[in-house]
């Protein structure tokens, strides 16, 4: 059994098999197999050995030739390893007595021999991991082929365990065959997190190097309440978990029950709960769990998708199908939040040095105005089939917002001009995430309809932390004193201004901070859509009074510790009856 | 088969321990032997005709081993593993290589 720590991204307890993708894409099969295929198996191991073999030979026999005898003798060393008759016993010995497929033994045998040399002081006989894990790859080649098997082409329930995962490669994931996801990078707000949580799939990100010591087939455990990874766990750990399942999957049932009931506070004030998503079928898995509209449509996955930038009728399709879902709920579409990097489309010479502090997002948007005009003239199209409203990300200056704003104007024209139809009236907001917006809110508001607090960028900037670099994870703080000053002084300059204001980073969907966004004045949040009957009930449980008590206390407050056990402490008071207490059901 | 055992300590002189050349060079001369042959180190045992089990005894340079070969030649095979153990490093030399 071995534990690793991480950063939890998307909470619940995945247990499964895994899948180990490296960073070539290349996946070990198959566990276990049936009694009967054990001859087979062993015939398997044994043709691989064979072809293995001669390749090793054929490269020994090339470099003794090219480069002389003593320089083909490493080779002849790998060929002893690969012949070694322990090795062989062993691999055959896991067939046999364990059903292991030949991957799988091959696997467990030479990471067995690697993870011992790697712990070697003498570093030249710790490098010799090297070369049994280049045997290892050699042989799984051999038994499974050269094709990359897509992961897309799932078939059964898997742990996905990679270095990294790209939008795309998540993009193509089948939901229902992923249990769980673990990688090596990746941070707080990176996509896989996004993803992870829109799927409600137990995620943990940033574990640091692991991939040497699992194998495809391996029994993991992934929790994503505590940001850990368990590797081929022991019988107490496991029932430990599966019980944590159970306990969760009553929770659930439990709140399910709250998603007809009002979101209001106990002294009823109304709080208007939204959902995150970042795919149109998730509309309707939000209206399940309760959303009374989109708080927040990332649109980044129509650019990330496929090689070729999406047509206006890429993006118009998509909007329409959640515009429907939602049947006259609101939605609000984020217009493209990315980094040039992430651009096919756009030339490589823009490769950006800094990318957080570079043509990202609106920058980008208006740097490149084909593109963001395609972009809106699918969302005022969009506009008359529902209730929909336009959203600008990452503003600084005033100048951004009024140029954009006269993009969209531009755009609108243009589709009345061709007689196309469209809302004349969509309300038009913008995200808060720079420290700037927040500092110069007084003046942003006068221009907009509605803001929506994004926590994510927000904390990134104020702090001065990349949030995907585990080096620094820990600054990352959604209740440092200094963001929530900026949060709470946006809220009220936008309650004197009458503005709806709205929060939608990932602090909107952790419980502990529910009372305090309350106190605040917000009285709408956009969080996952998991969340939301886990927020519902909070509000349920709460009057503003206590709320704002909560808040005027933390604001007295200066450590960060201080503030998160203090509202740990308030919300455990409210007595939920979380998933770790099996009693209160 | 007459029931031979031979024993033998040999040093470990190789600067950078018992790595991958030496022991593949090792376990391919025990190969040769119809004796079986055993490397100690300390509680530590390994098949001599194995190079996986040699590296995993992480023999350092200076470390002292005991060879013992059972079977009908052992003692030529004592004889000539001792004499590889002891030539290590002047071939390594002659063959201009550095160890890896």
């Amino acid at each position: 059994m071995q534990q690793l720590d991480g950063i939890a991204v998307s909470p619940g307890v995945a247990i499964g098999e895994a899948l180990v993708i490296d960073n070539e894409g290349f996946r070990i099969p198959r566990h276990y197999v049936l009694r009967e295929e054990v001859e087979n198996e062993l015939q398997r191991f044994q043709n691989a050995l064979e072809s293995v073999a001669a390749d090793i030979q054929q490269t020994r026999d090339s470099v003794a030739t090219q480069l002389g005898e003593q320089y083909a003798a490493i080779f002849a060393a790998h060929l002893q390893m690969l012949q070694d008759p322990h090795l062989r016993a062993e691999v055959e010995r896991w067939i046999d007595n364990q059903q292991y497929s030949a991957e799988y033994a091959v696997s467990v045998t030479l990471r067995g021999y690697a993870r011992a040399f790697q712990k070697f002081e003498n570093a030249y006989l710790s490098e010799r991991s090297h070369d049994v894990y280049d045997l290892e790859r050699r042989l799984l080649q051999s038994l499974v082929g050269h094709e990359r098997q897509q992961i897309a082409s799932l078939d059964s329930p898997v742990v996905l365990l990679a270095h990294n995962l790209s939008p795309s490669e998540t993009a193509m994931l089948k939901p229902e065959f992923v249990l769980g996801f673990g990688t090596e990078v990746g941070g707080a707000g990176g996509h896989t997190a996004i993803v992870a949580k829109g799927m409600e799939i137990p995620a943990v990100v940033g574990i640091g190097s692991f991939l040497f010591d699992v194998s495809g087939g391996d029994r993991v455990i992934i929790d994503g309440n505590e940001g850990r990874l368990i590797l081929r766990p022991d019988e107490q750990i496991l029932q430990r978990y599966r019980q944590r399942q159970r306990d969760r999957q009553s929770t659930v049932v439990r709140l399910e029950s709250l998603r007809d009931k009002p979101s209001v506070t106990r002294d009823g004030v109304p709080i208007q709960l939204m959902a995150n998503i970042e795919f149109p079928h998730e509309a309707l898995t939000s209206i399940e769990r309760g959303a009374e509209g989109i708080g927040l449509y990332r649109t980044e996955f129509l650019y990330l998708g496929s090689a070729i930038a999406p047509t206006e009728e890429d993006h118009y399709r998509a909007y329409g199908e959640v515009v429907a879902a939602m049947d006259g709920r609101p939605v609000v579409i984020r217009t493209l939040d990315l980094g040039a990097d992430k651009l096919s489309s756009t030339p490589s010479e823009l490769a950006d040095p800094n990318p957080f502090l570079g043509l990202r997002s609106i920058r980008l948007a208006l740097a490149n105005l084909p593109l963001f005009r395609l972009q809106l003239r699918a969302i005022l199209r969009a506009s008359v089939l529902g209730s929909v409203r336009v959203m600008f990300p990452l503003i600084t200056t005033l100048d951004e917002l009024i140029r954009a704003k006269q993009i969209l104007n531009e755009a609108r024209d243009e589709l009345i001009n061709e007689g196309v139809p469209c809302n004349r009236e969509m309300l038009v907001g913008m995200m808060v995430e720079s420290p700037a917006a927040a500092l110069l809110i007084d003046r942003f508001i006068e221009e907009v309809d509605f803001i929506s607090i994004g926590t994510n960028d927000l904390i990134q900037y104020t702090l001065a932390v990349d949030r995907g670099n585990p080096a620094v994870n820990d600054l990352y703080q959604a209740s440092n004193p200094a963001v929530l000053r900026l949060i709470q002084r946006v809220v009220q300059v936008a309650q004197q201004a009458n503005v709806p204001a709205s929060l939608c980073g990932q602090m909107s969907s952790l419980p502990q901070y529910t009372m305090l966004l309350l106190g605040f004045g917000l009285r709408q949040l956009s969080v996952a859509s998991g969340s939301i009957p886990e927020i519902k009930q909070i509000c349920r449980r709460v009057d503003l009074e206590q709320c704002q008590q909560v808040a005027a206390e933390v604001m007295g407050m200066t450590r960060v510790q201080e503030i998160d056990a203090y509202l740990a402490a308030e919300l455990a008071k409210l007595n939920l009856g979380g998933p770790g207490e099996a009693g209160s059901r | 088969m007459r029931n031979c055992v031979s024993t033998r300590k040999v040093t470990v002189l190789n600067p950078q321990g018992l790595h991958a050349r030496p022991a593949y060079q090792f376990a391919k001369l025990a190969g040769r032997f119809q004796a079986a042959v055993e490397v100690i180190k300390e509680d530590q045992q390994a098949n001599g005709k194995s190079i996986l089990d040699l590296l995993m005894l992480a023999a350092e340079a200076g470390t002292e081993l005991l060879v013992v070969a059972r079977g009908e030649d052992a003692s030529e095979a004592t004889e000539a593993l001792g004499q590889l153990m002891e030539q290590m490093v002047s071939l390594e030399k002659i063959q201009g290589l550095e160890p890896e």
